[in-house]
């Protein structure tokens, strides 16, 4: 069983996208999503304040002053605009954005999503998480199949503290890619090298 | 009105009092007002109620105020970056209320704009919905959230004039805004304050109502996380 490794997760995770969206990549694999857009004329928003977002700075161009949701330094496009916290959350929770790419710790087969607490272990908080999930078009989820202990993080019903319920659209881990539907999950298609029985062995969740 | 002060000390003179509840602007450590937070810490003012998307880290930002133990309750989305935070609060000493970083911007938002609260679908169906009014609104479920108004607001601008007039630059502009908004005093801390006339009426982020005191830097403006790239060989 081989699978898709993170780059080609990220590549797949762009096909998604399409031109003239509006798009909320989270932290992690999600972020590589945007050196496979290709052609396509997508616009990033960070949450903290900004549509357009560019590139890392070149070495001694950093600028305190712009920084995106994972506190990286950044850079600006031409196409690039500002605004305050309130109305960036305005525009998620609006509907504004197609979709928002992110990670998770466990995905649920009614679309459920936990990715923020751990409890008694991580605390950090949920940051723009759950307003994004709730908000935008289309939920978009990239992660590994299993945890490290090798247990799917596709399951029945979420463990973990929801950061959402029933938000989830597609989920696309190492193994393939698969659709939140009536009654369970539905394969879009298998990861290279990867069976349909390989992909249904490794997710605790329905697959119908 | 005189609004221009010449030190952070001398601007939060007579606001200050032990159990009072602070919004404060700032995203990380990016458009955080670092004068202020050290001010306060100077003041020594405590048992304070902080509503901040973020607790700064260990040495810098409102960490500063959780080193010196004068914080008793943060409001914020995202605590992650703070070990000092995480020590206390996981032993009980500091209190922590989380809320999603859009909740928290529409509360202060709402608070100075004369909403007492409002219905949101964000949180719904998790603990964050606890205790919470759900209403149905054309089929779908959302939480009432309430407004937050703070007995002072404490912003960093990048430029005012000498009648609160503020300009921000690029997203150290974050929650500065509605932080703002929502306090019944704003003081406000900018790198230049500039003359009258001087800034384009058209181009102000925030007009001077909001802000009732202003100090000028300078700032450290530190930067958390340096990322970047190579130069690509010509």
């Amino acid at each position: 069983m081989a699978g898709w490794d993170r780059n080609q997760m990220a590549a797949r995770a762009a096909e998604e996208l399409q031109d003239g969206w509006y798009v909320n990549l989270g932290i992690g694999i999600p972020t590589l999503v945007a050196n496979y857009v290709g052609d396509k004329d997508i616009t990033l928003q960070s949450e903290n304040g900004m549509l357009g977002m560019g590139p890392f700075p070149y070495e001694g161009e950093e600028d305190p002053d712009l920084i995106n949701a994972g506190k990286q330094t950044i850079t600006e496009l031409s196409r690039t605009s500002y605004f305050d916290s309130a109305t960036s959350f305005g525009m998620i929770r609006g509907g504004k954005i197609a979709a928002a790419i992110l990670g998770a710790m466990e995905v649920a087969e009614n679309g459920d999503l936990a990715n923020w607490m751990i409890p008694g272990k991580l605390v950090k908080g949920m940051g723009g998480a759950m307003d994004l999930v709730a908000g935008v078009g289309r939920v978009i989820v990239v992660m590994d199949h299993t945890n490290k202990a090798g247990e799917s993080k596709v399951l029945r019903e979420c463990t973990l503290p929801l950061t959402g319920k029933g938000v989830v659209d597609r989920i696309i881990t190492n193994l393939g890619v698969l659709d939140v539907v009536p009654g369970g999950l539905r394969i879009v298609e298998t990861a290279q090298g990867v069976t349909e029985d390989e992909l249904r062995n490794a997710t605790q969740a329905t697959i119908v | 009105m005189k609004k221009v002060y010449a030190s952070a000390g001398e601007a939060l003179d007579g606001v200050l009092r032990d159990g009072m509840t602070i919004a404060a602007g700032g995203f990380g450590l990016c458009g955080i007002p670092e004068l202020l937070i050290a001010a306060i810490r100077d003041a020594g003012t405590r048992d304070l109620t902080v509503a901040s998307n973020n607790a700064g880290v260990d040495d810098f930002g409102l960490g500063l105020l959780l080193q010196s133990r004068q914080i008793r309750k943060m409001i914020s989305s995202y605590v992650g970056e703070n070990a000092e935070f995480m020590r206390q609060y996981l032993s009980g000493e500091l209190e922590l209320e989380f809320n999603p970083q859009g909740t928290l911007a529409e509360r202060m938002r709402a608070g100075g704009s004369g909403i007492p609260g409002f219905y949101t679908k964000t949180g719904v169906g998790t603990v964050i919905a606890e205790g919470k009014e759900v209403k149905s609104f054309d089929g779908q479920d959302y939480i009432l959230e309430r407004a937050i108004v703070a007995d002072l607001s404490i912003v960093k601008a990048w430029k005012a004039d000498d009648t609160g007039n503020l300009v921000f630059r690029k997203t150290a502009r974050n929650f500065n805004p509605p932080a703002a908004m929502c306090g019944r005093i704003c003081v406000a801390e900018v790198e230049e304050i500039v003359p009258r006339g001087s800034l384009d009426p058209d181009m102000i982020h925030l007009p001077g109502i909001y802000v009732h005191r202003i100090v000028q830097g300078p700032h450290e403006k530190r930067i958390e996380q340096r990322t970047t790239r190579k130069k690509e060989a010509a």
